[in-house]
């Protein structure tokens, strides 16, 4: 539970409640963005997921690179599979 | 160095292995707080990059290995109350308590449902609203302004059937007392990631001021942990004691301000919370504050709240400590797999014993006990 996957913000879906998809490997999802400030990330930003929360900000290079060693210490399928679970 | 071509930067590495294998001229005891780093650190074998004199101590920093038995119990206790619906992150599933687990529960007819975030059972809370679902938190700061922003929204929505047990700890009273275990003479420190990007590094900054260690707050990726550990070696071989931060990438001084304001808006600091293996820590676990009451499951229904002694087989307290390594517990891979786990070590993917068991490095077992 305690490692972060990468995804892009494709939609800001619902501004007042801080609710934003979020594609993760093909997955999409919704994500709350809540821990960012007004503005802070907006389309097309890569942000690091945790719990369904958007934690910190991230460039494209680093979310690659996070994507590749979460396949291979085996984590980015479990992971996934919990974020398509996700109700959000 | 045989493992140094699984890295994509095996050069860089290499420079650095030998680098830290260089600088190194008396043993020293190195903690990674964080479980994610003890994962990376099993994985891409780096205790085999490193000099024989270096030991990694793998730390605290995996919220689901301690847990206690005692609120595993009350967990399975609030699970069992009739028209309750009790969620929770899969890891917990498997996690024992002193008679049985969530995942056992479940199969006697509980409710209990796994979910990916506390939104979720926000959510699973909305669309039962004859039912009452709870909601089992734990973890560090990195998971408790997720679940302090749940509450809030729950608040503001005004969901009456929600409620949570927390068992939420904060990362600064766990290395306080691991500074101040006397079976454990640490040289230094590489800190915690995600932790950090909500609390930021000057948290830290009491370890050298107050313990003369270094710290190397560091990423995930098999580099940033070497990096980290060249950081916080090249520190004590210069006399030097600070918090560095390698992870700059993602953490600042100051941390996440918004997600600070959420963890301070509803939790409050226990007196005391038990850990397992480590025992009562003071001020190391938050509870709802007052204001947020109606969503506090330990005052909406009535757990058992006893103590519960740690299994003797299980020495997941030493391990946590890294006054033992997995390998030198007696059931470890036979009674204890991550299949069948006696302590909640082996449970997570980010406990050391789960760690050693997937990845072990079996070479460096037998050259080490050897
Ligand atoms: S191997 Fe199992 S019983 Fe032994 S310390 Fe690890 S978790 Fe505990």
């Amino acid at each position: 539970m305690c490692l972060a996957i990468p995804g892009k913000i494709v939609e800001i879906v619902d501004a007042e409640n801080h609710i934003a998809k979020v594609d993760v490997g093909g997955v999409r999802r919704n994500v709350n963005v809540g821990m960012f400030d007004e503005g802070e990330v907006g389309v097309g930003d890569y942000v690091l997921i945790h719990v369904g929360f958007a934690m910190s900000k991230i460039d494209e290079a680093e979310a690659e690179e996070t994507l590749r060693v979460l396949k291979e210490i085996g984590e980015y399928d479990p992971g996934v599979e919990e974020f398509k679970t996700t109700l959000v | 160095m045989k493992f140094v071509d699984e890295y994509r930067q095996g050069d860089i590495a290499r420079k650095l292995a030998d680098e830290i294998a260089r600088l190194t001229t008396r043993p020293l005891k190195i903690m990674e707080v964080c479980g994610g780093h003890t994962h990376a650190i099993f994985k891409y074998g780096i205790e085999d990059l490193l000099p024989d004199n270096i030991t990694m101590i793998h730390g605290p920093g995996c919220p689901v290995c301690v847990i206690p038995l005692g609120r595993v119990d009350d967990s399975i206790s609030i699970a069992l109350q009739p028209g309750v619906i009790f969620t929770t992150f899969g890891d917990m599933m498997r996690v024992p308590g002193s008679k049985t687990n969530l995942l056992d529960a479940k199969a006697r007819g509980a409710d209990v449902r796994m979910v990916y975030s506390p939104l979720d059972a926000l959510k699973i809370a909305k669309q039962n609203p004859e039912r009452q679902v709870v909601f089992l938190a734990l973890g560090f700061e990195t998971t408790a302004p997720s679940t302090a922003m749940t509450i809030l929204q729950a608040a503001k929505d005004k969901v009456e059937n929600f409620s949570v047990f927390c068992n939420h700890i904060t990362i600064v009273p766990a290395l306080k007392a691991m500074l101040d275990s006397p079976d454990l003479q640490l040289d230094g420190f590489v800190g915690p990631g995600h932790v950090s990007t909500v609390i930021g590094t000057r948290p830290y900054e009491f370890v050298p001021r107050e313990y003369g260690k270094p710290v190397a707050v560091s990423g995930f990726e098999p580099l940033d942990v070497l990096q980290s550990i060249y950081m916080v070696v090249r520190q004590i071989v210069e006399g030097r004691a600070e918090v560095e931060n390698q992870y700059g990438r993602c953490v600042t001084l100051e941390g996440n301000g918004r997600a600070l304001e959420a963890i301070f808006e509803v939790f409050e600091p226990r007196d005391y919370f038990e850990w397992r293996g480590l025992g009562s820590i003071a001020h190391s676990g938050m509870k709802l504050k007052s204001k947020y009451a109606a969503f506090d499951a330990e005052l909406k229904f009535r757990v058992p709240g006893l103590r519960i002694a740690d299994p003797k087989a299980c020495q997941c307290g030493e391990i946590l400590k890294g006054v033992k390594k997995p390998w030198e517990c007696k059931v470890f891979g036979t009674a204890c797999t991550p299949e069948t786990p006696i302590g909640s070590c082996m449970v997570s993917s980010e406990g050391a014993c789960a760690a050693y068991y997937n990845f072990g490095r079996l070479s460096k077992i037998a050259g080490r006990s050897a």
